[in-house]
């Protein structure tokens, strides 16, 4: 069984608890999400977040919620992590009208204006540009937030990684990119598509600091998007930090076992990396938690997630004038 | 009223816009020390140094994607396309972001920006370089799409788009520049969005133009004039939110209707105002709608090719004659 041994200062037992019941409480979302979909109550285009739930909640965790963090369509985890009611999160994936979005935006476009969270986009590459812009205008009022923009390997290979990157940089920009590197674009590894698959090394050409961080490891994550960000926030300056990590699902539940294009033994041998399961048995050693306490925290999230489906499916479906608001904003 | 070219009423109310709200600021390439590729930014860097007027690097779909980003988080960016030419490497940017943000986040986001810049046919520049851009936004349920005519119309449109809550395409026409009319001095004066003109009452027959189409509709209508045909003139302005009341009105009062557009004609302005002419007023016309575009072709460089291309005096004379010969006049 694989361990974590990185240096854990400052870690107490409310952190760990926080934490653990963050990455608890997405892991549960999504798999009652991937049920939902089964039942037919949740349409379209669904991307699970399982196995990377270490990135959004160890980076939301050095966030003050005057930071804003924006995504592409992997966002649930994200959007959680931020802050956003798990009730609301999953009415919307419903399409009710008690969703964030009044059921207009579904899973791949989550949006919170309470959170700071900035969406939920579903064009590959589109919202790195979008995060400068959101940093150019921190940077215009002279406040002192960054904003955290995760994005998928994919994206890398768009033009608009290296405009963002080459701007970000010139502008100098309070923008702290996370690339969430799970080695798959849909069917296509990063060997077959990157020419550099080390992709926090694009940052040297553009002048960007950054560094890679094992995603699997909560802490690890904590601890380099926590530096980031103090640096971003002092420095006025992007950084890029690449975050290796897996999913354990298919790309969408349109490829629910994601096993075409890599081994069985792959994805088994990553879920030996689980982690959740790698920071439990890092709580129970260090002495954080209790078995108890991990129980008692398993019995919460999953208490909260049945409650966020009770509420979804209560939620009405919105009301048929709605197809034609939102479209300008008046006055 | 002060007499100025169109390109220095652009500039005017940029100016004024950025005076009254620090949210304004302009971003593009070459509007800030090159003082504008076409000048219409002319003197605004120094007016209002680089904090608000960004120079950025060619690179249409991430500055498109600042802006956008900005405008999220409620600053007022006025994006400059070089020429709207190069507003197709942003497209995904106005399309997938700008226009449905505010939708798609169930009215949480509105995005207030202005993408501006000239558009339309110009001359001798060839396929990529001169063509009508407007179709590819009017489309778009989220943009708003201008197409100011004069220089009155090209201040007043700009505050309004500038101070518009929503995403505003604004194509100005880059052989108007040098036009010269009358602009109202006052810094409150704004034409609203969506509200057409009539740029000269008859009785005839209607003509729905804009922008350089608009001028050669009026001589047209100057030169029918004397042989006994009384031409109205309706200038929609802005193509989305379209005023289709000024044009149906018109339309009643005429019975016949005749659409220039620059553009080539499949699927083009002509054929969406012939249709809701046709649904709203059938009863009213006394003949079919005629539409006057340019070919269905690319821009070609050759003088002669390139005069072919766009609808001309001729042409839009021809179809209000058959339009008013149909069913006796
Ligand atoms: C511009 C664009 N091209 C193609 C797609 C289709 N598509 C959706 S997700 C995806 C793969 C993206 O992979 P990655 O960025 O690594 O994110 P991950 O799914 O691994 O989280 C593709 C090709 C898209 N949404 N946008
Ligand atoms: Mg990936």
């Amino acid at each position: 069984m694989a361990q974590l041994n990185t240096a854990a200062p400052g870690v107490d037992a409310g952190l760990a608890r926080q934490l653990l019941s963050q990455m608890m409480l997405i892991r549960r979302f999504e798999e009652k999400a991937a049920e939902s979909y089964a039942l037919g109550k949740i349409g379209g285009f669904l991307h699970l977040y399982i196995g990377e739930e270490a990135v959004a909640v160890g980076a939301s965790s050095v966030l003050r919620p005057d930071d804003y963090a924006i995504s592409a369509y992997r966002e649930h985890g994200h959007c959680l992590a931020k802050g956003s009611d798990p009730r609301r999160v999953m009415a919307e994936l419903f399409g009710r009208r008690d969703g964030l979005c009044h059921g207009k935006g579904g899973s791949m476009h989550l949006f919170d204006k309470t959170t700071n969270f900035l969406g939920g986009h579903a064009i590959v590459g589109a919202h790195l540009p979008l995060a400068a812009g959101v940093a150019f205008a921190i940077k215009y009022r002279g406040g002192d937030q960054v904003i955290v923009c995760y994005f998928g390997d994919g994206a890398v290979a768009q033009g608009e990684f290296h405009e963002s990157m080459n701007l970000a940089a010139l502008w100098k920009l309070p923008v702290v990119y996370i690339c969430e590197n799970n080695r798959y674009a849909m069917g296509t590894s990063i060997e077959r598509a990157l020419a550099q698959t080390e992709i926090w090394r694009f940052g040297h050409a553009y002048g960007i600091p950054g560094e890679a961080v094992d995603g699997m490891d909560v802490l690890a994550v904590r601890e380099a998007v926590g530096r980031a960000v103090d640096r971003t926030r002092r420095e006025q300056e992007p950084t890029l930090l690449e975050a290796r990590t897996y999913r354990f699902r298919g790309h969408s539940m349109r490829d629910p076992a994601g096993a075409i294009y890599r081994t069985k033994e792959e994805v088994e041998h990553e879920k030996q990396r689980d982690p959740i399961l790698l920071f439990r048995t890092r709580c129970l050693q260090e002495g954080w938690l209790t078995e108890a306490d991990v129980k008692a925290v398993e019995k919460d999230v999953n208490d909260l997630i049945d409650e966020a489906v009770a509420f979804a499916d209560a939620s009405p479906e919105p009301p048929l004038e709605w197809l034609l608001t939102d479209i300008y904003k008046e006055g | 009223m002060a007499v100025m070219t169109y390109r220095e009423a652009l500039n005017v109310a940029l100016r004024e816009e950025m005076q009254r709200d620090p949210r304004v600021f302009i971003l593009g390439e070459e509007v800030g020390l090159y003082d504008g590729a076409y000048k219409v930014t002319q003197g605004l860097l120094k007016e209002f140094g680089p904090k608000r007027v960004v120079d950025t690097p060619i690179c249409e779909s991430g500055f498109t994607g600042i802006g956008i980003g900005a405008a999220m988080v409620g600053l007022r960016p006025v994006v400059e396309m070089m020429t709207f030419n190069f507003s197709i490497l942003a497209l995904d940017q106005i399309i997938n972001s700008a226009a449905k943000m505010y939708y798609m986040s169930g009215g949480q986001f509105n995005i207030p920006i202005v993408i501006r810049g000239p558009g339309g046919p110009a001359h001798q520049l060839a396929a990529q370089h001169s063509q009508s851009m407007e179709s590819y936004f009017y489309h778009v349920p989220g943009l708003k799409v201008v197409r100011p005519t004069t220089p009155a119309d090209a201040k007043g449109l700009l505050k309004s788009a500038i101070r518009d809550d929503n995403p505003v395409v604004f194509i100005e026409a880059e052989t108007l520049y040098p036009v010269k009319g009358e602009v109202p001095d006052d810094p409150d004066f704004t034409i609203p969005l969506g509200q057409a003109i009539v740029r000269r009452e008859g009785r005839d027959v209607t003509v729905v133009a804009y922008v350089g189409m608009m001028y050669r509709a009026m001589e047209v209508a100057a030169e029918l004039d004397t042989e006994g045909l009384s031409v109205e003139v309706v200038d929609p302005r802005t193509l989305r939110p379209m005023d289709t009341e000024t044009i149906i009105g018109s339309v009643r009062k005429t019975h016949r209707a005749v659409v220039v557009e620059a553009g080539a004609g499949f699927a083009g302005m002509g054929s969406e105002i012939a249709a809701f002419i046709t649904e709203q007023a059938f009863d009213d016309l006394d003949a079919p709608v005629e539409r006057v575009t340019g070919a269905n072709a690319p821009m070609p460089y050759a003088r002669n090719l390139e005069r072919a291309k766009t609808p001309s005096n001729e042409r839009i004379a021809e179809a209000i004659r058959k339009v008013c010969s149909a069913n006796g006049r």
